[in-house]
């Protein structure tokens, strides 16, 4: 498993990158009310803006972490979105991607190098 | 950088896991390990404790006190019966909001809590119009606390049997754990309860006595905050500030009836013209509550429309999520055309517009005991 420096952590499967938040940002964000997914089937750039996390307190971004295609979406979180608090490592992942190039998956954090950051 | 102030509790929070944040110049607790959600729900269930000790507490002593402070405040003080609070605000010459804020007749003075940010100007204020035999003295030894909830009657019935007695807006004289506190009957939750003003000395004692309590829960701004705009009530420069009338804010019904035209104290306040000739003609803009149709809260500073056109019609000055109805909640000001509930404006949320229906407040019937 790989972590970016936005909090999110990239699950490699047969090709596909599943991606969700760490459970230490969902700390930070409190509880969790709305999230908005982009469409499965949607080409992202890295970095583009694609989720949307609004917290009791205020709203925060989830950047693309690779180029790709959006293959599949957490439908779940729709209905119930304090499933992040519950799960954030497991259930409540965001979203699958296809990557156009996954060799820029090396470029980040693996857990050591995240736990120190957030140390 | 200035020090934050600290209250009574500071010490406390730290013990309870608090996480601190600055506000009004003074370090507060924004949420404590139960968090937010969790906190407004145990309120709304049983009881939150509040420290509230940053807000002001001004005494006015002297025999001319309620009449002086008409002169500033569009409410009936001189009607005001020993041991009854009322809400007021202060106005400006264009009958803008200089704060709101609780005051209460103690027999032989007037006790008034403002809002931290505002109590300094608040004082500044009284100070320069308060004529020769009143005096302002602000309370700097002791601290506020707020206990809120359906069970709080029954908490602080344990400390003191008087609570039980106490109706909605009284405030009295309560002696608990041994120290002379004043009390009233009321707070900003929507909900029965209490602020108790205690010596600085003894807040954190009283504060750990009702902890301990099964029913009582510490209770950091965050939930305060989801409390307060469910139970539809103004946060002080973000729904209501000096650019803001208290017709448009719907505030209103805090302007006595003797202080309206032909009453028999009528007029006589900072901008008495302006706020007299709403009440006879009304306001172009008006605050309502707003319920954004999907599940994305709108926040403060959200731009409203009337429709897909350009012109900015309203803003959103409050909004979250309101845990207790489940759903998204804003409050904000709209054309007098589109306040009517039921409305739709749309909100600009991240490049869309996002349709909300304007709903009467408050979005949750308030708990008092009348």
């Amino acid at each position: 498993m790989k972590f970016t420096e936005q909090h999110e952590w990239l699950r490699e499967e047969g090709g596909l990158i599943t991606v969700g938040i760490t459970a230490h940002a969902t700390e930070q964000l409190g509880d969790i009310v709305f999230i908005e997914l982009p469409e499965a089937g949607t080409d992202v750039s890295k970095g583009d803006e694609i989720v949307v996390i609004e917290s009791v307190k205020a709203a925060s971004d989830i950047l693309a972490p690779l180029d790709g295609k959006i293959v599949e979406i957490n439908e779940a979180l729709a209905e119930t979105p304090a499933l992040v608090n519950e799960d954030a490592m497991g259930a409540a992942w965001f979203f699958r991607m296809r990557p156009s190039d996954i060799a820029p998956m090396d470029d980040y954090m693996d857990e050591d190098a995240y736990k120190k950051m957030t140390g | 950088m200035t020090a934050l102030a600290e209250t009574p509790l500071t010490a406390l929070h730290a013990q309870l896991g608090a996480r601190m944040i600055p506000f009004a110049g003074y370090s507060m607790p924004v949420q404590y390990p139960m968090g937010v959600m969790g906190e407004h729900v145990h309120t709304r269930r049983a009881a939150g404790l509040f420290d509230i000790g940053h807000m002001g507490q001004v005494r006015l002593h002297g025999n001319g006190a309620a009449a002086a402070l008409e002169a500033l405040i569009p409410g009936d003080i001189a009607g005001l019966p020993a041991g009854r609070q009322r809400y007021g605000f202060f106005t400006n010459d264009a009958g803008g909001l200089l704060d709101d804020l609780m005051l209460a007749n103690r027999g032989d003075h007037i006790l008034m809590v403002t809002n931290a940010a505002r109590k300094d100007a608040d004082i500044a204020h009284m100070c320069a119009h308060m004529p020769a035999g009143v005096t302002v003295d602000p309370v700097t030894d002791r601290g506020l606390i707020a206990l809120q909830g359906p069970c709080a009657e029954t908490v602080l019935h344990r400390l003191n049997p008087a609570a039980k007695n106490m109706a909605f807006m009284d405030v009295t004289d309560m002696e608990l754990l041994g120290q002379a506190c004043w009390v009233s009957r009321s707070g900003y939750t929507g909900e029965d309860g209490y602020e108790i003003s205690v010596p600085a000395a003894a807040a954190e004692p009283l504060a750990r006595a009702l902890l301990q309590f099964p029913e009582v829960a510490p209770v950091g701004l965050g939930a305060r905050d989801s409390l307060r705009l469910e139970a539809g009530l103004c946060l002080y420069g973000h729904d209501i500030d000096a650019k803001t009338t208290p017709v448009e804010a719907g505030l209103a019904w805090a302007i006595g009836k003797v202080r309206r035209t032909n009453g028999t104290r009528e007029g006589g306040f900072p901008g008495a013209g302006a706020i007299l000739g709403q009440l006879v003609r009304g306001t172009r803009r008006r605050r309502v509550g707003l319920l954004p149709e999907g599940r994305a809260p709108m926040r403060a500073g959200v731009a409203l429309f009337a429709d897909d056109g350009a012109e900015q019609v309203g803003a959103i000055t409050s909004g979250g999520f309101g845990p207790t109805v489940g759903r998204p909640v804003a409050m904000g000001y709209v054309p007098a055309a589109l306040s009517v509930p039921g409305s739709t404006v749309y909100g600009a949320l991240r490049g869309k517009r996002l349709p909300l229906t304007v709903a009467t407040l408050p979005f949750r019937p308030a708990n008092f005991k009348r």
